[in-house]
């Protein structure tokens, strides 16, 4: 059980499922589910960058469904299941967005690359996007500073052509 | 983010009584505003009341051909809702304009309409700001106010609402159904949110211990000829300088009923419904466009570094009426405006 508990504060119990695995924790009210996961469960690969979400960097699914975990207390979660990039594949078993964007070069830091990843998944599963313009407007909430963005939506319109999501490339990017 | 207490509501009835017994506290529905301003100490409740295993999630057809939206429904499950796209386009379309997917999934309807202005100078703690701090002053008059009023503002407080979604609720006629101490009670959109007056720290008239419940959209008989049409600074994921929502019925080439709802512009979603029964039975076309965008806009004031949201206005509403009266609403994905 993970405690990140101060004296003499409010605590709360609560139980999520972290990348299948059901966890207790007692936490302060105020602890985002970004701190959660980077502080106490050291789950690193899901990244702090603006803390304000403006950035997209934190992006985790909740049952499923992608958001910003700076904005999320983690205590109004109770009871849901978390996936973040540790969730999704493993060195020797690349989920095939990961795959996708190391073929394709799909970033230069890195940084923003976690976040992205997890939102490309949600945003092939959510099944809204079939354009490339689609794709681009539907990832909009993911920034990247290193510009990487043509090689994000080819490694994005890879996966969505695999899965036979067949996307229409359009001549003028 | 300072320490609160946490408290967890099951039912309405839970998280009213909470609300009204303390005057301290904080409805917690998607977060996306609160904990923003919670993280910038902009507010700082000594406790949050979540609401979000009330029963609120729900999008519900009504007898009357109207659609009820639970407080609840998250932006995405709105903006995708099969009935939402067939017959209230205006609002999955502006919704879609606003935010990003992942906000969107976590943004509540509730929560859409209780989100605080963007100025900067709310945002700052350092700085005077009436919204923030009663009787403190208004820094953006003056100051860096790019973003700000054109119409309604007032020497206490120049900020603008920044949703899209409301704009789109504020053409519709939508009605907001709440429910406090005192029961349930219903408020017509147009009169949800107020100016700033003397009180710029009321975004809404909303009493003490209320909670928005539910949204109920009439039918309408605008079609395809509505569109939502959002200037800003970068094409997507930045909040409106000048926003249109607009929709219009209309007969033999002829106005039978007009809407239009701006964003960006005023310390809540703008309409002028007087002005917009001036054009009824006023043929279609590019010069009763022009003098409608002219005859909405009297009154409007920049504030210096503003001064051009007045003919962006202008000529957005122009765009806006000739998209909506042609039925074709602008494109939230291409954003090359026709």
């Amino acid at each position: 059980m993970a405690d990140a508990r101060s004296p003499d504060l409010p605590v709360c119990n609560i139980s999520l499922s972290i990348n299948g695995e059901r966890q207790k924790f007692t936490l302060h009210p105020w602890t985002t589910l970004l701190d959660l996961l980077r502080g106490p469960l050291e789950l690193s690969g899901t990244k702090k960058g603006c803390d304000h979400g403006q950035c997209g960097a934190c992006t985790v699914l909740v049952d499923g469904e992608r958001i910003n975990s700076c904005l999320k207390l983690a205590v109004s979660l109770d009871g849901a299941g978390i996936i973040t990039i540790e969730g999704l594949g493993s060195p020797n078993g690349l989920h095939p967005m990961q795959e996708a964007f190391v073929e394709h070069d799909a970033y230069q830091c890195g940084y923003c690359t976690p976040g992205q990843i997890c939102s490309a998944v949600a945003l092939v599963k959510e099944g809204h996007a079939r354009s490339r313009a689609e794709i681009r407007e539907l990832m909009s909430g993911n920034l990247c500073r290193c510009g990487a963005y043509t090689n994000i939506a080819d490694a994005i319109e890879e996966v969505m052509d695999t899965q036979r999501i067949r996307p229409v490339k359009e001549a003028a990017e | 983010m300072r320490p609160f207490s946490f408290n967890r509501a099951e039912t309405v009835k839970e998280a009213i009584a909470a609300l009204a017994q303390n005057p301290d506290a904080k409805l917690l529905a998607g977060g996306t505003n609160l904990i923003d301003l919670m993280k910038y100490e902009v507010t700082h409740p000594g406790m949050i009341i979540d609401i979000n295993r009330l029963p609120l999630k729900e999008i519900t057809d009504l007898p009357d051909g109207a659609l009820r939206i639970g407080a609840l429904a998250s932006n995405s499950a709105v903006a995708y809702d099969e009935r939402v796209k067939a017959r209230f386009p205006l609002l999955s379309s502006a919704i879609l304009a606003g935010a990003s997917p992942q906000l969107r999934n976590a943004a509540t309807t509730g929560g859409n309409l209780l989100q605080r202005t963007r100025c900067y100078y709310f945002y700052d703690t350092a700085a005077p700001c009436n919204k923030r701090a009663p009787g403190s002053g208004c820094s953006a008059i003056g100051g860096v106010n790019r973003i700000h009023a054109i119409l309604g503002a007032n020497p206490a407080c120049i900020a603008v609402h920044p949703s899209d979604m409301c704009v789109a609720l504020a053409a519709l006629d939508t009605v907001v159904e709440v429910e406090g101490p005192q029961g349930a009670r219903e408020i017509a959109f147009l009169d949800f949110h107020r100016l700033a007056g003397d009180e710029p720290q009321r975004d809404n008239t909303l009493q003490t211990g209320e909670i928005i419940t539910g949204l109920r959209l009439p039918p309408n008989p605008f079609g395809q000829n509505h569109t939502y049409l959002k200037i800003r600074d970068r094409l997507s994921y930045a909040f409106a300088l000048v926003s249109v929502a607009a929709a219009i019925e209309i007969d033999k080439g002829r106005i039978i009923d007009l809407r239009v709802a701006l964003g960006g512009v005023a310390h809540k979603p703008w309409r002028d419904t007087l002005a917009e029964r001036e054009f009824a039975d006023r043929a279609i076309g590019e010069s009763t466009f022009r003098e409608i965008a002219e005859r909405l806009l009297i009154g409007a004031k920049g504030q210096g570094q503003n001064d051009f949201k007045i003919s962006l206005a202008r000529n957005a509403i122009i765009r806006a009426l000739r998209q909506a009266a042609a039925g074709t609403p602008q494109d939230q994905t291409v954003k090359a405006i026709q």
